[in-house]
């Protein structure tokens, strides 16, 4: 156990874990050059950056129940860049849909937006992860102050929700791969529910304060 | 005509490596019964030997009036890109698992409101009428087009061989469906057979077609050979592929995407940009191949043909 902490608090621990997850992108880009998108490219990597948004997003949200189950705190430090990689991955695949969807047409993206509830659903998720992504910095976790900047990178739990539900509602009947990924983001929020009611019911032992001194 | 065959046995006469799959699934699937047909269907082969109709088999086509002047659509995304509930819900793999499906030995059995109902083998499907070559668009609820050289001939040359009685309102149609050799359909959220439906003289009009053959040749699996329907002015789904059976009849038949969502899917699904599905627009669609999007036509773009067949019909409400 100590030697993969000692790998998990290892600088090359964070390289390895950023190289891993740009895997995806560089998968991207290689059947990119080789005209390897399948027969209709657009949809292609609007799925697939979709589908990696999802996945970071758990990914995500697997860090802190991890960290405690296997009682290895060092996993806090990837918990950033996995964030900020489904913030990427939201990007492209926001662009992949205003670009070749909409022509880069702001006033009829805004329309789409408002008019079909899968859009507006998924529009709302990457809205809410662009404060998170702008507030990810340590200058901003000292200029929130811990507590606040907590609370607000609880609305990732929202974020998460309303991901599976833009995908189940853009599915037409195989709703097998929206539940999955709803079942996973089910079972995270569930535990954090479970250990918060926990918490409550168990308030007089002395919580020794995880909060950094900033 | 099928097959041209020389007197020898040339490469051609090897059989090709789906065919002998498609035996041995054909086999697995319908146990000893498959299995006598099979003999029989070797039987049968040894004295003539164009009985079986396969995917990859030329085509001979004389040209026809109802081709539009487009860019056609390269055949490997035609064949790679598609639905095909029954096999498997992503369309990438849909080609992978095309060979399950059994295409010898094909019959369609036209029934129901008929003088004469009777079942046609796919030989004499193939032969029925001279095969035309049609280029048409095709267009999938899903904002996605093609346009594909389909063949076949209209769906009313075999209608006016059985007969319709003035009973007939409606033509049902449904598709080849075993549960053992599609086993990823149980997790569609379809149910099965699939099945589809026309209006008698959405039937009759001559764009409706009965196809057996795309690109020179005949429709690969997962595009559902051995023949399918094709109506270009409706939504790909309406398009019913391998069928087994066509019933005429009185009243309106069920249709799939219609009871599986009743107001996303109408009965008539004629493609329309004026009326969205309820949850994304029609107005455009995608060419595959292409990045940005087009305009959707009325009928997709066969409004001076059939735009007759609705006069006087509120077209949102029967969507």
């Amino acid at each position: 156990m100590l030697l993969v902490r000692k790998i998990l608090a290892s600088k090359w621990a964070k390289v390895f874990v950023f190289l891993l997850s740009s895997i995806p992108l560089l998968l991207l880009v290689w059947r990119g050059f080789r005209g390897d998108l399948t027969a209709n490219p657009v949809e292609f990597l609007q799925h697939q950056t979709g589908d990696w948004t999802l996945r970071f997003l758990v990914f995500t949200l697997c860090v802190t129940p991890f960290r405690k189950i296997l009682k290895l705190p060092e996993l806090i430090r990837f918990r950033r860049m996995l964030g900020l990689f489904a913030f990427f991955y939201v990007c492209l695949h926001f662009l992949s849909y205003l670009g070749p969807d909409q022509s880069f047409h702001l006033a009829g993206m805004l329309k789409d937006v408002a008019k079909r509830p899968f859009v507006t659903v998924g529009f709302a998720a990457f809205v809410l992860l662009i404060p998170l992504a702008i507030t990810s910095t340590a200058g901003w976790i000292r200029r929130l102050g811990g507590k606040r900047w907590v609370a607000l990178h609880r609305s990732i739990y929202i974020c998460a929700i309303l991901g599976v539900i833009h995908y189940y509602w853009l599915v037409k009947s195989d709703v097998r791969k929206p539940l999955f990924y709803g079942l996973l983001v089910g079972i995270l929020l569930a535990w954090r529910l479970a250990t918060w009611f926990g918490n409550r019911k168990a308030p007089a032992v002395a919580h020794p304060a995880p909060v950094r001194s900033s | 005509m099928l097959t041209k065959r020389s007197p020898e046995l040339g490469h051609t006469d090897v059989t090709p490596r789906d065919v002998y799959f498609h035996r041995r699934n054909f086999l697995r699937g319908l146990g000893f019964a498959g299995a006598a047909a099979i003999l029989g269907e070797r039987f049968a082969s040894l004295l003539s030997p164009s009985t079986t109709v396969f995917a990859g088999t030329k085509l001979t086509t004389v040209k026809s009036n109802y081709t539009v002047n487009e860019k056609i659509t390269p055949e490997d995304d035609v064949t790679h890109y598609n639905n095909f509930y029954e096999l498997v819900t992503d369309k990438g793999d849909r080609a992978k698992n095309a060979q399950k499906l059994p295409t010898t030995l094909w019959t369609v059995s036209v029934e129901g409101e008929v003088k004469t109902p009777r079942k046609f083998s796919i030989d004499e499907i193939l032969e029925l009428v001279p095969l035309e070559e049609r280029i048409y668009r095709h267009r999938c609820v899903e904002r996605w087009s093609i346009v594909v050289p389909w063949i076949g001939y209209s769906l009313s040359a075999l209608l006016k061989l059985v007969e319709p009685t003035p009973k007939a309102k409606y033509v049902a149609f449904q598709s080849f469906y075993d549960l053992k050799q599609m086993p990823h359909s149980k997790y569609t959220g379809l149910d099965y057979p699939y099945v589809e439906g026309l209006r008698l003289d959405e039937a009759m009009h001559p764009l409706a077609l009965l196809c057996v053959g795309m690109y020179g040749e005949t429709l690969p699996n997962q595009d559902g050979a051995p023949v399918r329907m094709v109506i270009p002015w409706k939504y790909g789904y309406k398009s019913i592929k391998s069928i087994v059976k066509i019933r005429l009849q009185s009243s309106e038949p069920p249709t799939s995407w219609n009871r599986q969502s009743p107001n996303e899917y109408g009965f008539y699904s004629n493609v329309n940009p004026n009326v969205d599905h309820p949850r994304w627009s029609q107005a455009t669609e995608r060419r595959l191949g292409e990045i940005f999007m087009h305009k959707t036509l009325m009928f997709n773009g066969y409004a001076d043909q059939v735009a007759s067949l609705y006069s006087g019909m509120d077209l949102k409400k029967f969507h």
